[in-house]
């Protein structure tokens, strides 16, 4: 049966992502899609499914929410206080919601971009082949309260809760990048000034980029004039005056300011869910050592399975049942 | 040393482009030749329909391949794009004519134009003689890039080879007409640009509601029409209710 979510309040910046509109570059659409896609392969794998579903991304602040149907749901990415109908609920984790519960996400802890993941994935309708808004160019705009958001169903709702240990990418710290086609239109010195820097991130920032600040001269390349070439995410852009904008999912497709490298694949959600204030600074890799790094994305949900927990301890769960003392088949939890 | 993309010099160039993909560089800076370059060798790519390739896009002075990792190696594409760079002179290769050719309606300067003066000074000319270029000079869609359906549009005379401001704009509107090196874009969304903004469109080239949302392609023929403010005005109103503001016509 499929279900619906009603947004009960929404915080300024939630929107529906996926993994976005891939190989449209010719016609100027860039890819977008959820600014952190680890955390969509995160929930994939909490929920044990083998695609990526579209969930609910929340910058900074959630909402409440309530759901139709009984399913599970994923708490990934940037952590966030989280309560149902009143009770704490863990980040990084799947959980049991019934209809008539009230799922309340308050302020991120850390980090910028949290997302809701329900087991059947947001089904809202496809626009050019993805459900994610786009908001640079137009496609889809942010929730709103009162807001009713179709979702597939939870074949298996009564399936226990999971818990996920991920590696702290939510305060910033050493960015990988690699080289890229306007590497050289650096002089050697700009690049070591800026590999020995230490940026703060600033304020500015949004799903298309975040501005770095720092104390010192700028980075401005050897030469301005050069025709506008393609943009990829993660590109680090020099602005005309020599600031540099690290570009993300809902970046432009092509630009004119030269590019001092770019962010790897891999270390992207770290800057995206940087928040302001953090500090980031930036290691080079060389090609070879960039693409030794590299994993496609379609590995990764098997990958993170393997560090994918029972939440709790269920009787199902426990082998030797029957050293367990069961009173009025209730397991208290402390017993070991 | 510090690290390089660069793969191959002098021009075309190869370069690594992040994790998945190459770009094969014909110019840095704007330039006709390069531009016919980029257009005739992605198509060149595309029919060689090379195992892995996933993915193929011309821009101004250059072409972008993508490619699966999992079919193929970065080093196996760098050869295969070699050999098919190999044996054309790539500095004397003509752009295919164009097949169709766009009148657009737009009003230059005002509040819908700020920087046409200071555009005009930039190319050494007069406001009159800047719109003269502007609306007499045959343009074509070098590429289209930024966001969707945008199109970039030259070449202009040499004089108009003057760079992007040092500083943003932080927002001009979708239809925004901005110029630089030799360039003009209409802006298909609202945008921070470091273009001078000297006129404005009510045609819109991302329209995601119809059938095509990207009604410009690659090498199509623009010419701008200049009109008053109250005509463009007119135009909006009719572009917002889903009329053709912009009229095509087909080239034998």
């Amino acid at each position: 049966m499929n279900g619906r979510i009603n947004i009960l309040s929404a915080g300024p910046g939630i929107t529906v992502q996926d993994l976005g509109r891939p190989g449209r570059l010719a016609t100027g659409l860039s890819r977008g899609g959820a600014a952190d896609r680890l955390a969509l392969h995160e929930a994939a794998a909490l929920l044990g499914e083998a695609r990526i579903l579209a969930g609910i991304e929340m910058a900074g602040m959630g909402g409440n929410f309530s759901f139709s149907i009984p399913t599970r749901i994923a708490l990934t990415g940037a952590p966030m206080h989280a309560s149902l109908d009143g009770k704490p609920l863990l980040w990084q984790a799947s959980h049991h919601i019934e209809p008539g519960q009230v799922l309340n996400i308050g302020g991120a802890k850390a980090g910028v971009f949290g997302y809701l993941t329900p087991a059947g994935g947001v089904q809202n309708p496809t626009i050019l082949g993805s459900h994610a808004a786009h908001l640079a160019v137009g496609i889809g705009a942010p929730l709103a309260a009162g807001e009713i958001l179709a979702t597939g169903a939870d074949k298996t709702p009564e399936r226990p809760a999971n818990i996920l240990q991920v590696r702290n990418r939510f305060s910033g710290g050493q960015i990988r990048m690699m080289p890229g086609p306007q590497t050289d239109l650096f002089s050697s010195d700009t690049l070591a000034a800026f590999l020995g820097t230490v940026f703060t991130r600033s304020p500015t920032g949004n799903r298309q980029g975040v501005r770095l600040d720092h104390d010192g001269a700028p980075f401005a390349a050897k030469l301005s004039g050069q025709a506008s070439d393609l943009i990829t995410p993660g590109d680090i852009q020099m602005t005309g005056d020599g600031v540099p904008y690290v570009l993300l999912s809902e970046c432009q497709t092509t630009g004119g300011y030269p590019r001092i490298g770019t962010v790897l694949e891999a270390d992207q959600p770290l800057i995206a869910q940087a928040p302001p204030g953090a500090n980031v600074s930036f290691t080079m890799v060389t090609l070879e050592e960039a693409d030794a790094i590299y994993r496609p994305e379609t590995s990764q949900i098997a990958t993170i399975r393997k560090s994918v927990q029972p939440l709790v301890r269920t009787p199902h769960d426990i082998q030797d049942l029957l050293s367990y003392q069961l009173i009025s088949g209730v397991v208290v939890g402390d017993e070991d | 040393m510090p690290p390089k993309a660069t793969l191959t010099a002098p021009a075309p160039q190869l370069l690594a482009f992040g994790p998945d993909a190459v770009i094969v560089r014909f110019s840095l800076t704007p330039d006709p030749g390069a531009n016919a370059a980029a257009q005739v060798f992605s198509q060149l790519v595309e029919q060689s329909r090379h195992q892995g390739l996933i993915e193929v896009v011309p821009s101004l002075a250059s072409v972008m391949v993508r490619f699966d990792l999992a079919q193929v190696k970065r080093g196996q594409v760098i050869n295969e794009l070699s050999q098919l760079l190999q044996g054309t002179d790539w500095t004397q290769v003509d752009a295919p004519p164009p097949t169709r050719r766009w009148t657009i309606p737009a009003v230059f300067g005002g509040e819908t134009g700020p920087q046409i003066d200071e555009a005009a000074a930039c190319a050494g000319l007069s406001r009159e003689q800047a719109l003269t270029t502007l609306t007499q000079t045959p343009l074509q869609v070098l590429a289209i890039g930024f966001a969707p359906g945008q199109p970039f549009l030259g070449l202009l005379p040499d004089v108009w080879n003057f760079p992007r401001q040092s500083t943003l704009t932080p927002q001009v509107p979708a239809g925004a007409l901005v110029v630089a090196v030799r360039q003009v874009v209409l802006f298909a969304n609202p945008s921070a640009t470091g273009w001078r903004w000297v006129g404005q469109t009510a045609f819109r080239p991302f329209q995601p509601e119809k059938v095509d949302p990207f009604p410009l392609r690659n090498g199509d023929e623009v010419r701008f029409e200049q009109i008053s403010d109250t005509e463009y005005r007119a135009l909006l109103a009719g572009e917002n209710a889903g009329a053709d503001v912009a009229h095509c016509e087909v080239l034998s």
